[in-house]
């Protein structure tokens, strides 16, 4: 289990290290992307070792696999409407909420 | 016809305010309205005088109550006596002259409506105050009077000697009303009626301390000596010649003047009352006509030898009702009543006719001063003849007004020999003086020729007038004839009718002394047999005493003018330096105070409120780097807060560090961060754009 925790936690690092870092607004999606499946590979463990009985661990995965979809759909969406809006997706641009 | 006898007082004050607030603007309406009143009030006034007669000595009373206490009250009402209604006709009848003499004389003076509305208004005080049946509305129309007299001799007012001349009557007349007020005061208290009938049951009804008695008497008739013109406060009857000619004889024959006498007579059974009080009465009067008619002999103002022969007429009458009262009170028959109420009378007709037939004189030849005058006869017949039927009416000449009237004075002094005396010497003076008027004025060389040729009679709306009040003036007096049965004495009259038998004896002494004074006068100023200057070196003292009016202005201007205006001086200064001292060092603290509170307002408490607002845009101004708008950055933010708080859980759990520094490190770390993203982002924007990528 500890492989599978340290694989997940390694995963989100850099899932994180990528949205923080990353100026390019696909690469951050992508990064989401990571994050998620760190997570889903922490539900799938623990449903294997902790709560076993019952595959709940499992089909929180694929609903999250599923969310996780629809999410970069609307990701995607927003990041073409950036692209229109900016005629860019770098990131340093879309900073008009600032002060 | 008497019910309606309040409307004798009313329609002059209808013209009044009818003038003020509509005619004025048209002078022959305004001059005609009033004039269309007044004779409507005259006529009235006769109806009223016929119906009393009628009556036989009942009196007519009617009131509404104005003001209602427990027990007290005042009321506004009428009371027609035969006082009253010989008055109403000889107030109206000289009203209506001076009106229409008016028209005449005032002819082309810029206020001519204003005038009329004055003198409507003036009638109307009088009338009020004829008819008023208590005490309390006798003194309202006691003060409009005042008023109205310092509205009319102040008219020309932009003449400085006229607007002084009408302060000084308002004012002196008003020292006497505060007795008047007094009197008032203690009748109200110890009487608790203002009602005359009322008033008058009750003092023979007794029970009223014997002081008040006296003192209500005496207070009272301080306000007649004010109107009245009577010895300590007369001075400012000569003065009011600065006034309109009609003015003068409105208030000397039938009005002001007339007012105060009419409140002695009146008010006679108070007097009666106590014969202390009508003993001073009796003095003050015969003091007064003494020292006027002494005045009256070396001044050379038309109208100022008039003004004192008024004084000294007003005082006989005076004394007349004084001795009455005296009388009386010890229990003799007197004539004095009917000899004052009388001349009250004849000397309305007779003193009217003189000063309008002055007025007249002065119209002609724009001058007071009687020196100035002479030989206006020929020029000027109707104003000298009736001028002339005056004087020898006021001398008491046979068979003129004033013989009779002052016949009845005479008789009323036959208990008083001392009174005797000084009546008949003053009435020596009387006739002297007048005469020497007419004689100056009339016949002789004219003595100033410029004036004599400008000279003209007047016209018709002045001479009518005079004509007029020349009838009454000789046959007024006839009413009173002692041998007449139903005469002037059993109509007004005190107490009982009571006919004095007539006295050829003083007929012929009060006569043969009228018919001297007017010869020493005709030897002095006519045949010029006596040289007056020469007399007049000759008592060089005498001369000046009289001619400097016994010096009581001066004595008053230095007794009380001086010391007051001392006082007044003193007080202002007082004032200047106290009193303003203390409301300018008020202010001053004020002032003071105020700044050092704006001072502390700016910068204490404006200071904190600026000061909190200051910090809180401080703080905001560093954190507000933390709002970067890079959603990147807040991702890294929450990260960051994420492993600190995982970290502060590690360290509380296994170090001695508290919640408190952690709270602290916490707080500085959220501080640092925006620092920190401050030069990330600089950098950011300062490395440019194809960093990344």
């Amino acid at each position: 289990m500890f492989y599978y925790l340290s694989l997940a936690a390694l995963l989100f690092s850099i899932g994180v290290f990528g949205v923080i870092t990353r100026r390019n607004a696909i690469g951050i999606l992508m990064s989401l992307e990571l994050m998620f499946n760190a997570a889903n590979i922490n539900f799938v463990a623990f449903n294997r070792y902790i709560v076993s009985d019952g595959p709940i661990g499992q089909m929180f995965a694929i609903f999250i696999v599923v969310v996780a979809a629809a999410e970069a759909v609307v990701g995607l969406a927003i990041v073409l409407l950036l692209y229109r809006n900016w005629q860019g997706i770098k990131t340093d641009y879309i900073n008009i909420m600032k002060w | 016809m008497t019910e309606y006898a309040y409307l004798i007082a009313l329609l002059p004050a209808f013209a009044f305010v009818a003038i003020v607030f509509a005619l004025r603007w048209n002078e022959k309406l305004a001059s005609g309205f009033s004039i269309l009143m007044i004779l409507i009030s005259w006529v009235m006034s006769i109806v009223v005088l016929f119906e009393t007669i009628g009556r036989h000595g009942d009196v007519y009373e009617a009131w509404y109550t104005f003001i209602q206490f427990n027990s007290f009250h005042l009321q506004i009402g009428i009371l027609i006596d035969a006082l009253a209604a010989i008055m109403l006709v000889v107030v109206t009848t000289v009203g209506a002259c001076v009106q229409i003499y008016s028209l005449g004389y005032m002819h082309g003076d810029p206020r001519f409506s204003r005038f009329f509305a004055y003198l409507s208004l003036f009638l109307f005080s009088m009338l009020g105050l004829v008819l008023a049946n208590n005490f309390f509305m006798i003194f309202i129309f006691w003060e409009l009077v005042g008023l109205t007299s310092y509205l009319l001799i102040g008219f020309w007012f932009e003449k400085v000697s006229a607007a002084n001349a009408c302060k000084k009557a308002f004012i002196t007349t008003r020292m006497g009303d505060l007795g008047f007020l007094i009197g008032l005061f203690l009748l109200a208290f110890y009487f608790e009626t203002f009602n005359y009938l009322e008033v008058f049951d009750k003092v023979g009804a007794g029970g009223i301390p014997l002081w008040v008695l006296t003192a209500v008497p005496i207070f009272i008739f301080c306000g007649a000596i004010g109107k009245s013109a009577q010895f300590p406060l007369h001075v400012w009857l000569p003065d009011a010649m600065e006034g309109p000619t009609p003015v003068s004889a409105l208030i000397h024959a039938a009005t002001m003047v007339a007012a105060g006498v009419y409140l002695v007579a009146r008010s006679m059974s108070l007097f009666v009352a106590s014969a202390d009080a009508a003993m001073v009465v009796a003095i003050i009067g015969v003091v007064t006509s003494f020292m006027a008619a002494s005045i009256g002999l070396v001044q050379n103002d038309i109208k100022r030898i008039l003004a004192y022969s008024t004084v000294s007429q007003l005082g006989y009458m005076i004394m007349a009702l004084g001795l009455y009262g005296v009388d009386t009170a010890h229990g003799h028959h007197s004539a004095g009543y009917v000899a004052g109420t009388f001349h009250l009378m004849t000397h309305a007709f007779f003193k009217g006719l003189l000063f309008l037939g002055a007025g007249s004189v002065i119209h002609a030849v724009h001058t007071n001063d009687i020196q100035e005058m002479g030989g206006l006869y020929p020029k000027m017949k109707t104003t000298s003849i009736t001028f002339m039927i005056a004087s020898l009416s006021i001398a008491g000449i046979f068979p003129f007004a004033g013989f009779w009237s002052k016949d009845e004075i005479v008789m009323a002094t036959v208990h008083h020999p001392i009174f005797m005396v000084l009546t008949l010497m003053i009435a020596f003076m009387t006739a002297f003086y007048m005469w020497r008027l007419c004689f100056l004025t009339f016949f002789g060389k004219p003595r100033d020729q410029h004036r004599y040729d400008h000279a003209h009679e007047s016209p018709r709306t002045m001479t009518g007038p005079l004509v007029f009040l020349g009838v009454l003036a000789v046959s007024a007096g006839w009413v009173g004839i002692p041998w007449l049965h139903h005469g002037f004495s059993s109509f007004v009259y005190h107490g009982e009718p009571h006919h004095a038998a007539p006295s050829l004896l003083l007929m012929g002494g009060s006569l043969l002394v009228g018919l001297s004074g007017i010869f020493v006068a005709y030897l002095v100023y006519y045949r010029r047999i006596i040289s007056p200057d020469k007399v007049a070196q000759r008592f060089r003292p005498i001369y000046n005493l009289l001619y400097n009016k016994y010096y009581i202005d001066e004595i008053y201007e230095a007794v009380l003018l001086k010391p007051i205006m001392a006082f007044a001086r003193f007080m202002w200064t007082f004032d200047a330096r106290l009193i303003d001292g203390i409301v300018n060092g008020v202010a001053f603290l004020t002032l003071v105070w105020a700044a050092v509170k704006q001072w502390s307002d700016t910068w204490i408490i404006d200071g904190m409120v600026n000061g909190a607002g200051w910090v809180v845009r401080m703080i905001g101004g560093l954190l507000r780097y933390l709002q970067s708008g890079s959603v990147q950055f807040y991702a890294l933010f929450i990260a960051a807060m994420v492993v600190l708080v995982i970290l502060a859980k590690f360290e509380l759990e296994y170090t001695t560090l508290n919640w408190p520094t952690m709270t602290i490190i916490f707080i500085i770390g959220i501080m640092l961060l925006p620092l920190l993203s401050r030069l990330t982002s600089d950098r950011s924007k300062t490395a440019g754009e194809p960093e990344n990528e």
